[in-house]
């Protein structure tokens, strides 16, 4: 049967092959050399008509256990956030998701204007002059900040906080292999007995040991990995004093609350912005964003959207700037994106046009209302112990008495997605287990994870 | 239509929301208590206050001054612009599929890694390769991926001096810049009279020094490089790899495969040639495949199928690590999986057989008015050359911008470099031969104003929301964002 995507009837071939002056669909092909033309069919499954799709994607999809039959305390990079309704009605208007890159502008004032609007979003929450118009994920987005910062000051050394996301930090390795920059990763505070609130943050110490003329940037987190707050002002300083430029990973839900990165000091805001309506999707698409303050704006990597005027006088949005870009500059470009997450980055302009001031605060304010009342509840267990004493933010680190990744099993049998074993990327935190509360979680939910995590540790982890 | 110049943030009003949130239902914390003061926020991000009809109306406007491929007829060349079959958006969006985390325990996550396991095998079939990573967010990004692949291979094997990268002059953009970025000097040779790589030029530049050569093939004249085992040969015997760019791939799926070319490491764009939605701009996705002495440096994790479980395997020591977190863009990458079954090899052959046809239809139909630079039968696009009608100062953007009038999105323009005035026109097979020829019509009429009354060429477009815009302000006096 034919593919009901190819309209072309055998009868139009016949008569557009004439029409070429060729006697075959063979014949078209006649430039490629006859020992490279495959002479059996692919080997791929027989075609499925929609309904036998439907079928097998639900035969798969029963192979998995997702947030909706679960309850969802894992976030790590990733978090389970409300998404209001209208967000995927707006990105399913064909004319956004089945477009191009706004390469016409007169045809593409839609996206164009969404993007002016999500930049200036995104420079509002963190305090910067100015945004593009996305990078693929947060921790891309981290590697193209490096490459700004060394480019823009000439300096061949980043130091970054280990309390940055592993995630951030391997694609920042194998992004800087051979780039000439070299990375020195600084430790986390992790004393016993400390009590002025700075355990798992960063280490400033080591830090103000490491600095030198040499630093192009520090990167660090804010709420870090951990969900602990840092000292951005602090860090800011120190950073000035041999003349580095500071990169802030931020979360832009925290920003609703939190005093912005631009504000306290940083010249560099970049992030995941998913937790902006875009759901999970095992991790991809995701939405880096990119902010920097007016030095840095014409030196920026990716699409931006600037405003101008037609030539009637109207006002008008093209993407701008573009002597910096792959398709003009070649190997010259300040990066090589072409493709970046303009739907995304759609559907996050609409949650913050529905959240607003107010909504975005709010979901701030549950988060951390939540996460607390769940780390608190936890600790009354006495099956779980403290780690860090530092204030968080919708996430935070607790040791259970038994191991993460044995609790997390029993309580995926629970229908509970439990949190992230720490004990891989952090063998000083053998055994810590980090925990995520977002808005979406009710407080029956929560007190029922609590309930379990109690009775699975009392149980030795089996039952 | 009717005009509403407005932005978002100037339809605020104060008070006004357009959220709907669960009650708080646990104890609340004293913000200022239990963080340090100097860290809350003192002024609230000027967010707009508006409601949720604000919201969708200033959206779903903002929509129709777009054009999406629902739109219409979108030959833009290189980008592969075919119709994105609707079934696949209700598979991305299942229930049991879009709603994981990806740091879930695997073994609650076997139908998704069924999914990308399978989507390996598919591609990699598809593309002559041993192995495919589904990592790469976009073709730039499996770009960069291949070359820091190419570089770890030459390091693995103590072969440092190897620090260039060929590509042709007509190559994409992302290709010198990818490999700029991945710290490889680029060498440029230049196109023979037939389009294609000069071979004695190629024969100049290899040595021990090179690392690479990065093709398209066909080339972004729509050619096909008919000295291709040939090229393969000569950069293989000077101790380089072959990178396959895979933005043209719809010309050749299950007629002929990258790795059997002699290609090392091939991308595919998930959102041209397996159309996935370009989404305004992305998301994207650019998987890589590559040849079996290859796959040990392929990005971490790899999904390994063990004993009927699928497995992460992150033990990989040759591998270059991560380019991206987590697995790709997992939700492109489960519309790309549903058109591959849809298709199956034969379809996907007719596809390519079909955008084929098209593409030399229309340059045989538009070949009396309009110079076509390299002029025989082409693959899934041709680029012509507006010279003629820039004599009479109709250049390649007027013709453009008379398209739109049209209810047409024009072809790319402007590139290859290699080409003055280029108009690169690739229909795709999603297209019906009435479109091709509305098409056609249109374009042959454009040319005769052109030579009868150019000027009235100049003044388009009339019928768009906006007009002509001022692009050398916007970049003289970058306005990049609203400010109250």
């Amino acid at each position: 049967m034919k593919s009901s995507y190819i309209p072309m009837t055998r009868q139009q071939q016949e008569a557009m092959l004439s029409a070429v002056g060729v006697e075959s669909l063979d014949e078209l092909f006649s430039a490629i050399p006859e020992d490279l033309r495959l002479k059996t069919d692919l080997n791929l499954p027989k075609p499925l008509s929609e309904h036998e799709l439907k079928k097998h994607m639900n035969m798969l999809a029963q192979r998995n256990s997702d947030a909706c039959e679960n309850s969802c305390f894992l976030g790590a990079g990733v978090y389970d956030h409300i998404i209001p309704s209208a967000v995927k009605h707006i990105i399913s208007r064909q004319e956004f998701y089945t477009a191009y890159t706004p390469y016409q502008p007169e045809i593409s004032q839609g996206v164009l204007q969404s993007i002016f609007e999500y930049q200036t979003m995104i420079s509002e929450l963190t305090g910067m002059d100015a945004a593009n118009a996305s990078l693929y994920d947060g921790a891309t987005a981290l590697y193209e900040a490096v490459l700004l910062a060394s480019r823009f000051n000439g300096r061949k050394e980043v130091l970054v906080a280990r309390s940055v996301n592993p995630e951030y930090r391997k694609v920042l390795h194998s992004g800087l292999k051979y780039s000439g920059i070299t990375i020195k990763e600084v430790d986390f505070i992790r004393e016993e007995n400390n009590s002025d609130g700075k355990n798992g943050t960063i280490d400033l110490e080591q830090l103000q040991g490491e600095l030198s003329k040499d630093t192009a940037a520090i990167a660090i987190q804010s709420p870090n990995f951990f969900g602990i707050l840092e000292d951005i002002k602090a860090l800011s300083q120190k950073v000035k004093e041999v003349g580095a430029l500071l990169i802030a990973v931020c979360d832009p839900i925290s920003l609703g609350v939190f005093e912005s990165p631009g504000e306290l000091g940083a010249d560099i805001a970049v992030g995941e912005a998913q937790p902006l309506g875009n759901p999970m999707n095992f991790g991809g698409p995701l939405l880096g964003y990119f902010a920097v303050k007016s030095p840095l704006l014409r030196r920026m990597p990716g699409r931006i959207a600037g405003e101008t005027t037609d030539s009637q006088g109207r006002r008008g949005f093209v993407l701008t700037l573009q002597a910096r870009e792959q398709h003009i500059r070649r190997e010259k470009a300040t990066s090589n994106i072409c493709t970046n997450q303009a739907l995304c980055a759609l559907a996050a302009v609409s949650y913050l046009s529905l959240m607003g001031k107010e909504g975005l605060k709010e979901v701030a304010t549950q988060c951390i209302n939540k996460s607390v009342y769940t780390y608190r509840s936890l600790l009354e267990t006495g099956k779980v112990s403290q780690v860090f004493n530092a204030p968080f933010f919708r996430e935070f680190v607790v040791k259970p008495k038994i191991k993460p990744n044995v609790l997390n099993k029993a309580l995926l049998a629970e229908k509970i997605i439990g949190g992230y074993d720490l004990t891989v990327e952090y063998p000083e935190l053998e055994g810590c287990w980090l925990v995520a509360v977002t808005e979406k979680r009710s407080v029956d939910e929560i007190d029922d994870f609590v309930d379990k995590v109690n009775s699975i540790c009392q149980g030795g982890g089996y039952k | 239509m009717m005009r509403d110049e407005k932005l978002i943030f100037e339809k605020s009003v104060e008070g006004r929301i357009g959220y709907s949130l669960p009650e708080n239902d646990v104890p609340k914390v004293d913000l200022e208590a239990f963080y340090p003061v100097e860290m809350l926020r003192k002024t609230a991000p000027e967010l707009p206050e508006v409601s949720e009809v604000d919201v969708i109306r200033h959206y779903t406007n903002l929509s129709k001054r777009n054009y999406g491929v629902d739109s219409g007829f979108y030959p833009l060349g290189s980008c592969t612009m075919k119709y994105n079959p609707k079934i696949n958006e209700d598979i991305a969006s299942m229930e049991g599929l879009a709603q994981m985390h990806p740091f879930q325990d695997p073994q609650s996550a076997q139908g998704n890694l069924e999914i990308l396991h399978n989507m390996d095998k598919y591609l990699s079939e598809i593309l002559g390769m041993e192995r495919v990573t589904l990592q790469p967010a976009a073709g730039a990004h499996g770009e960069m991926t291949g070359l820091m692949i190419i570089k770890a291979y030459h390091m693995h094997r103590n072969d440092s001096k190897r620090v260039k990268i060929i590509v042709p002059d007509s190559s994409h953009g992302t290709n010198p810049a990818s490999a700029a970025l991945a710290g490889f000097e680029v060498v440029h040779i230049p196109s023979d009279e037939r389009g294609c790589v000069d071979i004695n030029a190629l024969e100049n530049i290899l040595d021990d020094t090179v690392a690479g050569l990065m093709l398209t093939n066909p080339n972004t004249l729509g050619l096909f490089e008919e000295d291709i085992l040939k090229i393969s040969e000569m950069v293989h015997g000077c101790g380089g790899l072959l990178y396959y760019d895979g933005a043209n791939m719809n010309a050749i799926m299950g007629i002929a495969r990258p790795g059997d070319m002699g290609f090392d490491i091939a991308h595919v764009n998930l959102h041209k040639t397996f159309s996935t939605p370009h989404g305004g701009g992305g998301p994207g996705s650019g998987p890589i495949g590559v040849v079996k002495e290859l796959v040990p440096f392929l990005p971490v994790p790899v999904i390994e199928k063990v004993n009927d479980s699928f497995v992460l395997d992150y033990d990989r020591p040759l591998s270059i690590g991560k380019v991206k977190s987590f697995y790709g863009n997992f939700g492109v990458i489960l519309r790309a999986y549903s058109y591959i079954r849809t298709m199956g090899a034969q379809r996907l052959k007719e596809a390519s057989q079909t955008a084929v046809l098209n593409a030399n239809y229309i340059r045989k139909k538009l070949e009396d008015f309009y110079e076509i630079p390299y002029n025989r039968i082409c693959m899934h696009e041709f680029v012509l050359s507006a010279q003629k009608q820039a004599q009479n100062g109709v250049t390649a953007l007027d013709i453009a911008k008379n398209l739109l009038d049209a209810g047409i999105h024009p072809p790319t323009i402007y590139f290859p470099l290699i080409v003055h005035e280029a108009m690169m026109i690739e229909p795709t097979e999603t297209e019906s031969p009435e479109t091709l020829d509305n098409f056609i019509g249109i374009m042959q009429g454009l040319a005769v104003k052109a030579q009868d009354d150019p000027e009235s060429l100049k003044n388009a477009p009339k019928t768009t929301y906006v007009s002509r815009l001022d692009e050398v302000k916007a970049a003289r006096t970058p306005v990049l964002r609203w400010k109250k």
